[in-house]
Formats: C-alpha cells, sequence, structure tokens
C-alpha cells in the first residue's frame, strides 16, 4: 500500500504539471526559459522576505515575483542592455539578496534545500487544495486570454493593429507566470521550477500539430514524469524534486528517438536511383 | 478610365471629411487621417509633417528609399506606433487587416495555414477556404507555416489579413519574395478585394517607382511626404506597355521621381545644394521638372507641350512651397521607358 503523503505527493505534482504545461508552451514559443528561471530565483527573496515582515509565504513570493517581472518590463522600455543581460542581473541579484537577508535574520533558520529543490513528500491537504485551485484559476485565466496571448506571441504587431492588446496579454501573462512559480516552489523547487515548465513542452512539441494540441500534451507529459519520477524517487530512495525533472527528460529523450516517427520527416527516405 | 479619374484624389488632404465618429462602413469615408504625424527615436524624427488618409475603397500607396519611414508610417496608421506628434484619427469600430513586413514564427510553435487564418478572430471554414484559394494556396492549408517558401508565406498572411474582411487593409511589401507572375496576380487580388468589399487599402511597396496601377494616391516619403501623385497616366503609355506586356500594365505602374537630398548614414541630410541639416523638414521638396497643384488629370495635359512629356511619367502632384533645386539623387528603374519619350 502506499502512504497517504505519497498519494498527497501524486495529487499535488500531478495537478501542477497540468498547470504549467500550457504556460511551459508559452514560455519556449516566446523564448522566456530565462525569463521564467530570472522569476524563479526571485522567489528567495520572496521567501527571506515573508520570514522578514512575516507575510504569507506564497503571497510573498508571488509578490516578488511579478514585482521582478515589472521592473524589467521597465528596463526594457529603458533601452540600453540586453533583455538577456538584465535578465542575468535581476535572476542572480534577486537570489543574492534573498540569501544575504536570511543569513542577517540570525534567528531563523531555514530549510534552504527544501526551498532550491522542493519537498513534494512533505505537501498537506491544504496544499492540494492550494495547487488544484490554484490551478483551475490559472488555466481558466489562461483559456481567456489565449487567442490574444497567441496572437501577441506571434507577432505583436498584428496583435496590436487588429485590436487586441498585447502589452496587456503580457502582463496578465507574466502575473500568472508569478502566481504559478509562487505555488510550484514548495514542489518542485527554486531552481526546478522551469524544467517543468519546459521540458514537457519541448517534448510535446514533436507529437502536435497545432498550439492548442500542444499543450494539452505538455500538461499530459509533465503529469507523466511526477508519476513516473516520484515511483522513481520511492523505489530508488532518490530526492523527489530532481527525480520528476529526470523523469520528464528521460521522456524528452525517449521523444528524439526515431521510432514511431512521424510528421516533419514524414516521407520515407527513398534511397538514391530506387524509383523510376 | 473614366471610371478611374473619377476616383483620382491628388489633394493633399481629404478636406473635412473625417469626423472621428465616422462609421468605418459608411462608404467613402475616410478610415484613417494622419495630421501632421512625427514619430521620433534616440532624438531623431523617423518621419515628420506625415499628412494623409485612406478612405474606404481607396487604395494609397507609400513608397520612398530605405530608411525613409513607410513601415514606420504604416504602424502609426494603424496604432502600433503612437506618434510624437501630430494626430492620428481613426474612424470608430475601424476594423483592421494588417500584412507586416518582417514576420519569423518560431519552429516550437506548431501552427498550420488553416490555424494562422484564425490568430486574430474566429471564422468560419468557407471563409477560411475562400481567401486560401483566392491567394492561391489552398492546397497548403495543413502545412505548417514553418515549412512555407516565402512567397507562399506572403501568401498566407495576405490571405490571414483579407480573411476577416478588414475595413482597412495595411499591406506592407506583401508581394516581397513572389515572383513576377505572383506579383501580378496578388495585385490582381488586392484590386479585386477592393472592389468587392470597398475596403481602404494601404500599401507599401518594396520597389522605390514601381506601383500597382490601380492605385489611387501614391505617396513617396523621405522622412516627409515628399509628393503624392497617381500613377495611372504611366501605366496607360504604349511605351510602358511595350516594356512589360498589356497584361503587367494593367496592374503595375511606374511612379517616376526624383529626389532633391539625401539621408546620410548617420542620419543627417546632405541638399542639392549642398547644405546639411539634421533631419529634413516637410517643405522639403523632391525633385525637378512640373509642378501641378491640384491637377486631378495628370494624363490630360494638352500634348506637346514640354510639360506634358514629363507629365505622362511623373503623373504627380508637389508638395506646396517645394521650390526646391533639381535632382541629384537618381534612383531610377525603367530607363528606357523614360528614354524613349525622351
Amino acid at each position: 500500500m502506499l502512504d497517504d503523503f505519497f498519494i498527497r505527493a501524486l495529487i499535488a505534482g500531478v495537478g501542477l504539471a497540468i498547470t504549467v504545461g500550457p504556460l511551459g508552451c508559452f514560455v519556449v514559443w516566446r523564448r522566456m526559459a530565462y525569463f521564467g528561471d530570472t522569476m524563479a530565483h526571485s522567489a528567495l527573496l520572496g521567501v527571506a522576505l515573508s520570514l522578514l515582515l512575516d507575510l504569507n509565504l506564497m503571497v510573498s513570493v508571488f509578490l516578488v515575483a511579478a514585482m521582478v517581472s515589472l521592473l524589467l518590463l521597465a528596463l526594457q522600455k529603458r533601452g540600453g542592455l540586453s533583455t538577456d543581460a538584465l535578465l542575468g542581473i535581476l535572476s542572480h541579484s534577486s537570489l543574492s539578496i534573498g540569501l544575504v537577508i536570511v543569513a542577517f535574520m540570525t534567528w531563523v533558520r531555514i530549510d534552504l534545500v527544501g526551498f532550491l529543490f522542493g519537498d513534494i513528500l512533505a505537501v498537506s491537504e491544504a496544499d492540494i487544495d492550494l495547487v488544484w485551485g490554484g490551478g483551475i484559476l490559472v488555466l481558466m485565466a489562461l483559456v481567456m486570454l489565449w487567442r490574444p496571448l497567441l496572437a501577441s506571441t506571434v507577432n505583436p504587431e498584428i496583435a496590436e493593429a487588429e485590436g487586441l492588446n498585447p502589452e496587456r496579454s503580457r502582463l496578465l501573462f507574466m502575473l500568472l507566470m508569478a502566481l504559478v512559480i509562487a505555488i510550484a516552489m514548495k514542489i518542485v523547487g527554486i531552481l526546478l521550477i522551469t524544467s517543468l515548465l519546459i521540458i514537457p513542452a519541448a517534448t510535446a512539441r514533436r507529437f502536435a500539430a497545432s498550439p492548442e494540441i500542444m499543450a494539452v500534451f505538455a500538461s499530459l507529459i509533465g503529469a507523466v514524469s511526477v508519476v513516473g519520477g516520484l515511483f522513481g524517487s520511492l523505489h530508488f530512495d532518490t530526492p523527489s524534486g530532481p527525480s520528476i525533472v529526470v523523469a520528464a527528460l528521460v521522456i524528452f529523450v525517449l521523444s528524439l528517438l526515431p521510432i514511431g516517427k512521424r510528421g516533419r520527416e514524414g516521407t520515407p527516405f527513398s534511397p538514391p536511383g530506387g524509383h523510376h | 478610365m473614366s471610371e478611374i479619374d473619377a476616383r483620382l484624389q491628388t489633394a493633399p488632404l481629404p478636406g473635412p471629411v473625417a469626423p472621428r465618429a465616422t462609421p468605418a462602413r459608411s462608404p467613402g469615408a475616410a478610415l484613417v487621417t494622419l495630421r501632421e504625424v512625427g514619430i521620433r527615436r534616440s532624438g531623431r524624427w523617423l518621419v515628420r509633417g506625415v499628412d494623409f488618409s485612406v478612405s474606404r475603397g481607396e487604395i494609397v500607396t507609400l513608397i520612398g528609399p530605405n530608411g525613409s519611414g513607410k513601415s514606420t508610417t504604416a504602424k502609426t496608421a494603424i496604432g502600433v506606433l503612437k506618434p510624437d506628434e501630430g494626430r492620428v484619427e481613426k474612424a470608430g469600430g475601424l476594423k483592421v487587416g494588417y500584412v507586416p513586413q518582417k514576420l519569423a514564427i518560431d519552429w516550437t510553435l506548431p501552427l498550420t495555414v488553416e490555424r494562422l487564418m484564425t490568430l486574430t478572430g474566429p471564422l468560419k471554414s468557407a471563409e477560411i477556404a475562400e481567401a486560401l484559394s483566392s491567394t492561391g494556396i489552398l492546397h497548403l492549408a495543413r502545412a505548417e507555416v514553418q515549412h512555407l517558401s516565402g512567397g507562399e508565406f506572403q501568401r498566407a498572411l495576405l490571405a490571414r489579413a483579407i480573411a476577416r474582411r478588414p475595413d482597412l487593409l495595411v499591406l506592407d511589401e506583401p508581394v516581397q519574395g513572389v515572383d513576377f507572375s505572383g506579383e501580378i496576380a496578388l495585385y490582381d487580388l488586392i484590386k479585386t478585394i477592393r472592389d468587392r468589399t470597398g475596403c481602404g487599402i494601404l500599401l507599401i511597396s518594396h520597389d522605390l517607382h514601381v506601383v500597382m496601377a490601380e492605385t489611387d494616391t501614391v505617396i513617396c516619403l523621405n522622412g516627409h511626404v515628399c509628393c503624392r501623385g497617381t500613377p495611372q497616366a504611366v501605366s496607360q503609355s504604349p511605351e510602358y506597355q511595350r516594356l512589360f506586356g498589356v497584361k503587367a500594365a494593367q496592374t503595375l505602374a511606374v511612379y517616376n521621381h526624383d529626389h532633391d537630398h539625401t539621408h546620410l548614414p548617420d542620419g543627417r541630410v546632405l541638399h542639392a545644394d549642398g547644405s546639411l541639416t539634421d533631419h529634413c523638414h516637410p517643405e522639403d521638396g523632391h525633385h525637378a521638372g512640373d509642378h501641378h497643384p491640384g491637377s486631378h488629370h495628370p494624363g490630360s495635359h494638352p500634348p506637346g507641350s514640354d510639360r506634358a512629356q514629363d507629365t505622362a511619367a511623373a503623373a504627380h502632384v508637389h508638395d506646396e512651397n517645394c521650390g526646391c533645386g533639381h535632382s541629384q539623387v537618381r534612383l531610377k528603374r525603367l530607363e528606357p521607358g523614360k528614354r524613349d519619350r525622351a
């Protein structure tokens, strides 16, 4: 029989994977992997501030991640440094400021490894409610935002010209990302959130014929990764967060194998001179 | 010819027929009006003093050398860029269809031609099929856009823009990468769309001197409006038809014009008299020769007059207060046609 904590981990992990699948697709399409990383890293600053100011942890992480994304928007508008360099600055400085603040608070001891790599086996029923409640909220928002967000991903100028307000889509997308990071931090940890966003989406690309199908596949592949990773961690006694990422990676690598390959290189290979 | 003449509009301004609240559907109404629009970036004016409008059923073509602000002007007209001076007036409820100059779709985004059609709004499958077959790519409906050739992709973008039945179609170099016969076919299609739906069309030509013959107004930009006019007379000329064939002459026209100043790589402007300025001015003109403010029938000048000889080729009206010198920069194609006439 499986223990209760393991069942809770499965339920929370699958809920999270389903939530991040479609968001991860947009992260891949919009080439925002590093941006996701930056927001995730800033979560540690959120943790530090929540301890310092006695705020709710999730609220604090959400606020800091949202602030960092707004700061990035402002800095991009100002021009000068490339987005890449700005992200590098924001990412590591927010992480470091978080660590420095924690070091000043000699009266608290935090489980740094838990925040960096997550502790899915410690999720409570309240956490499950949060993951599924927040997940449904995020997915509903994404469904409503789908057309303008996809249009502005393809080309913000077309979206603007045809009345779909790409700026608003982008802002709302960033807020959704901040929300997902706040939810996901406890489960896969700050350093591994981006992998759960990107690896299932990248895997889904090969099998998807439309953006919508790719989003659904990314959710499913993420869910399979969570289940596989958790059972793997149980079997091999490995840390659960990294095991989930390894499982996702295994599926990605399998998807690269030319078994049952279809679509892109769908035409059968004909040897030279083989047709007359 | 009389039908074309009826549409001729060579006056630089549309007059007071463009109140902001005009519904975009009423016939002949100005869809978008730019008034003394300027766009400034990093302390330099990309365009300034741009002043024109596009009405229902009208085809306006923007031409000009590289960096003359064609795309900037088009983007300002549809609200992608906000003017730093002047203003843009749009008809109420204006529905725009836009084909940008450049569009790269990341390989990671699985997007078929069919799915691209409904990017910004829902469409019935019959509407999608109609738009795709009118641009000649119905057979590519299920192809991924990343696998299309440049010309096919342009057709897909055009199909997407027309499928939503816009009031105003803005096409930034819509025939780039399309072969010559395809170019003529697409220009025919653009004309057909205008005739059938009565939408206004703002077209940016990728060629400095060749424009669609059905164009009602050609606007030459060079950081400002250099000149404007109609290309009809040229496409009707026998020399042109000999050069390009009758079919091409029905579709394309030469718009002859010369520039009296050059935009230097550092952004400054070298004028015909040798002087340098930081940017060009709205009152800068651009070419040698004729001056016909208010001329509505550029092709109907008395034959034999020196001026008519020139006018046949350069059927356009100058900016007022031009007073510019003679051309220093002659960027010219189709020299043979011109020489034949001279």
